[in-house]
């Protein structure tokens, strides 16, 4: 009993000890903090911070947009005419739409990087940018479609009038096969009219 | 000091009043610095910088934590009780400043040489309660509450160890003024109480290991008494978000936050005073030896405040790695302890000086 | 004395309640006579929001639920998967999900650690150990580029091979971090105040322990030798050497704050073993091969559990057939933990009642989900 009183007094006071001992070392020890403003960490090659994409690359196939949790990429396309086709990306692969709404909203992303491994021409990536806050929420979409709203309006019209003359060629095409084939179907009539005729005439 | 300020004004109430300018200036001073000093040995001692933009390595950092602080607004919620919730801070602080007047600064500057020196200090560090209670009670909020029944109970406690030790040395001085136990210790540092008085003989070998143990105690009992981790219970964040000051805001927190780092300044005073010599030079003076009479007293000051510092220091080591104790273990280390230990030790001590 | 008691909310805005936890005490004076829980701040529907996801976009929610343990969070969710889908993972796979899930049971080990010595006021313990921690997240960070929310391990296999210099840079990691664990013992663990606070507090016997259902350190803290990795072992587990810490009643009794505090010390130790041992024996191979181009599990349910640093961490999944599962539960052992607390704490002081919450490890993520 006496002797654990003196033990409890005697260990409270050597285990400080030992505590300041380690604290005071320490007192001496470089910093390991950053003064971020000035000093910043070099990020590693695979960062994942903002979202990037290669507007000239995007083939429009929306693979992002499905795999994206949070549904944070919205795409819009309309699709190129033969006359009007677009560019094919930097590594050839030809493209069939023109992407008119390339959006990002950076404030849903969730940095999960889903939707750069489904990207057939490695159009999304993620850059090491990770200091973009805004004071308004808006500014945080950022548009990547560099198609002006005349253009993308050009494009819709190309692609409706491309769609409407597709249209009426069909129609046209149509008609003339419906009157081809009225033609035809008359022929036959008049064949098969001719036909019961010499039936007739057989018969007569 | 006063006498001479009396003289020069012929009015005692303006020669009090400037004599207590400087302290309070010295005061706020001091607490501006040792925030600052707190934060960075506190970063330090974690691997980190602490404040570095407001100036060289952010010395002007708690000026501007002040500056922001004033302009706060002053939050009384409606169910406090006001007049004590705006009373309170004001009397924490001044209870705590009051104990500054019996301080030896140097040999010339002392507030008041009082032949009840340290009886007023331990009296006034006692009041402090009053004020804290006023605080808890008057928020009006379950941890304020927690927090200032805590802090009267801790403060009651460790009054009784710290007065025993006192008591011990007392004993040894032969005086309670605390002018004249720093002078009984002039000239050499092996007259300091940790070496055991200043007397020769075989009194003072045999007393050094129990003048030892009465630094200790005092030590502990006085930082219990000043609320700092380990003994922080009033304001243990984990616990009480914030204490009996978790009510207050702008200039009245900062109130209570100057009272707590002026009592820092206190205990170590007070150590200093009964063990180290007070403002005592260990090695004699430059001003003696240039034969510059007035180099002396800036000296005088110079250790105090460096010797002060010390044990502010100290405060902020253990603060930086200790866990807190809980309230039971609290009363335990006192009661069954401190109080125990400090007991014996003013009996050999009174033995001893008996031989 | 007859007194009345009082009633003291505790968070959700309090600074050690380890995230939006609403404790409502009873006490009398200082002493608690009760304590309920008052949880759902922190509510996300991560299970509902589960069944509108296909099976590999859920993987980045159950990275939010223990968001101190990402990656073993993932481990568990695609070990369900896989063995619902009858997947064989390539070895090379396997090693690296081994050795990712201990170094991350060493960073919430850390936490847990650090954040239980602020609780009982002990400030710089926490910053060491948030330091050593935040060198584990730099070799996540090298490994995938994210320090918190990693979306590391995928159906089938994991979204980037290891960095060249991982290898390297972990065997460095494990030669500095050595020491830190015996300056932590020294520093706080075997510190008298320390021991003091949480010896004989929140004592939690073997047979309560596993009446109310604990599991992980707090199930092993009461001396209860139960451990996933071993007794029902995943992966492979199965072909480390390592020793399953228990609480012993070292300076108080078994199943108490400060055993469950060194359950974990020793975890970590543990932790640091089966990584050097796995560390030289990453074989070759590709670790995107067995990634299912669209993950459609047959119909069917499953349920796989594994020893996340926490405790048993258990995914229950109904599949339809199609590419969304029909129904995904979590078994959290944060909420577990939890429950206890109204029994641990009874008698206790306030003081007390949150050590014995740090001593629980909680995460509010994976309590509310």
């Amino acid at each position: 009993m006496i002797k654990n009183y003196f033990k409890n007094t005697w260990e409270g006071l050597y285990t400080i000890l030992i505590g300041m001992k380690i604290t005071w070392k320490h007192l001496f020890v470089p910093s390991v903090t950053l003064q971020y403003p000035e000093e910043r960490a070099k990020l590693p090659e695979r960062a994942r911070n903002r979202l990037f994409l290669n507007y000239n690359d995007c083939i429009g196939c929306m693979q992002c947009a499905a795999a994206c949790p949070v549904n944070c990429i919205e795409i819009e396309t309309v699709k190129g005419i033969p006359t009007d086709m677009p560019d094919p990306t930097s590594k050839g692969q030809k493209k069939a739409l023109w992407v008119t709404k390339f959006d990002i909203d950076e404030g849903k992303c969730c940095f999960c990087q889903l939707c750069v491994a489904p990207c057939p021409t490695e159009a999304i990536y993620m850059t090491d940018i990770y200091e973009y806050s805004e004071f308004d929420r808006d500014n945080l979409v950022y548009n990547f479609a560099s198609l002006t709203k005349e253009e993308v309006q050009q494009k819709q019209d190309n692609f409706d009038k491309f769609q409407a003359e597709k249209e009426a060629q069909k129609l046209e095409a149509a008609k003339a096969k419906a009157e081809a084939d009225a033609k035809k179907a008359a022929e036959e009539k008049a064949k098969l009219e001719v036909k019961p005729s010499n039936d007739e005439k057989k018969e007569d | 000091m006063q006498n001479y300020l009396i003289e020069i004004f012929g009015s005692e109430i303006v020669a009090y009043i400037l004599a207590t300018v400087p302290v309070l200036a010295f005061i706020v001073l001091f607490v501006l610095f040792a925030v600052w000093l707190e934060r960075k040995v506190s970063a330090h001692m974690q691997d980190r910088l602490g404040p570095m933009r407001v100036g060289w390595h952010g010395v002007l950092q708690t000026l501007a934590d002040f500056l922001k602080l004033l302009q706060k607004e002053d939050i009384i919620a409606t169910a406090n009780d006001k007049a004590l919730f705006n009373i309170a801070p004001y009397v924490v602080f001044v209870t705590t400043l009051a104990t500054f007047t019996m301080l030896p600064f140097t040999s010339i500057f002392i507030g008041s040489n009082a032949d009840v020196g340290i009886f007023f200090v331990l009296a006034f560090s006692g009041a402090v309660v009053a004020g804290i209670l006023m605080a808890g009670w008057a928020s009006n909020n379950k941890y304020s509450l927690y927090g200032s029944l805590r802090s009267a109970a801790q403060i009651v406690s460790y009054e009784i160890p710290t007065a025993l030790v006192v008591l011990t040395m007392i004993m040894l001085y032969g005086t309670m003024s605390l002018g004249e136990i720093t002078i009984a210790q002039t000239s050499h540092f092996w007259n300091w109480g940790i070496f055991g008085g200043p007397e020769l003989g075989l009194a003072k070998i045999l007393l050094v290991p129990f003048m030892f143990v009465a630094f200790i105690i005092l030590f502990i009992s006085t930082l219990a008494e000043s609320n700092r981790t380990p003994f922080d219970l009033p304001e243990s964040e984990s616990e009480l978000v914030a204490g009996f000051n978790t009510e207050y805001s702008g200039i009245k927190f900062s109130m209570f936050f100057l009272s707590e780092f002026a009592n820092m300044f206190l205990i170590g005073s007070i150590l200093v005073i009964f063990f180290f010599g007070g403002y005592n030079s260990p090695f004699g003076y430059l001003g003696n030896l240039l034969g510059i009479e007035w180099l002396i007293p800036i000296e005088q000051l110079l250790w105090f405040l460096g010797k002060g510092m010390f044990f502010v220091f100290v405060d902020m080591w253990l603060r930086w790695t200790l866990p807190r104790v809980r309230v039971d273990q609290l009363m335990t280390i006192c009661w069954k302890y401190l109080i125990p230990y400090a007991f014996f030790n003013l009996l050999i001590v009174g033995l001893i000086l008996l031989i | 004395m007859k007194t009345e008691e009082m009633i003291l909310n505790m968070g959700p805005q309090h600074p050690s309640t380890h995230g939006v936890l609403r404790l409502e005490l009873v006490l009398d004076g200082e002493v608690v006579h009760d304590v309920k829980p008052h949880i759902g701040y922190l509510h996300r529907c991560m299970e509902k929001h589960s069944e509108a996801m296909t099976y590999p976009q859920v993987v980045p929610y159950t990275d939010r639920m223990d968001y101190l343990a990402s990656m073993y969070n993932n481990f568990g969710y695609v070990g369900a998967v896989e063995k619902l889908m009858d997947i064989k993972v390539p070895e090379r796979v396997e090693y690296i999900r081994v050795i990712m899930g201990e170094l991350q049971r060493i960073a919430s080990h850390l936490v847990a650690l650090g954040t239980f010595g602020l609780d009982l006021g002990a400030f710089t313990p926490f910053l060491y150990l948030f330091r050593d921690r935040e060198k584990i997240l730099d070799l996540f960070e090298h490994t995938c580029g994210a320090r918190l929310l990693y979306n590391y391990m995928w159906v089938g296999g994991l979204s980037h091979d290891i960095h060249p210099d991982f290898v390297r840079k972990t065997k460095e990691f494990i030669d500095y971090f050595r020491p830190t664990i015996v300056e932590l013992n020294n520093l706080l663990t075997f510190n008298k105040i320390f021991i003091e606070r949480t010896a004989n507090i929140g004592v939690c016997p073997a047979k309560e322990a596993i009446n109310l259902g604990l599991s992980g350190p707090n199930l092993r803290g009461s001396g209860v030798k139960f451990d996933l990795r071993k007794d029902d072992t995943y992966s492979i587990y199965n072909r480390f050497d390592f020793e399953i810490p228990v609480g012993e009643g070292r300076v108080g009794t078994v199943g108490d704050c400060w055993d469950r505090y060194y359950v974990r010390v020793q975890e970590v130790e543990q932790s640091l073993r089966i990584i050097e041992q796995a560390i030289d024996q990453i074989p070759d191979g590709d670790v995107k091969s067995e990634i299912p181009r669209r993950v459609k599990p047959p119909v069917g349910t499953v349920y796989h559990r594994v020893e996340a640093p926490k405790g048993e961490l258990g995914y229950f999944i109904i599949s339809d057939g199609s590419l969304n599962p029909a129904r995904v539960k979590v078994r959290a052992p944060s909420f577990v933990s939890l429950s206890a607390i109204g029994q641990m704490a009874k008698g206790y002081l306030v003081a007390d009642v949150v050590a014995i919450l740090g001593s629980l490890d909680i995460v509010l993520g994976e309590i509310d989900r």
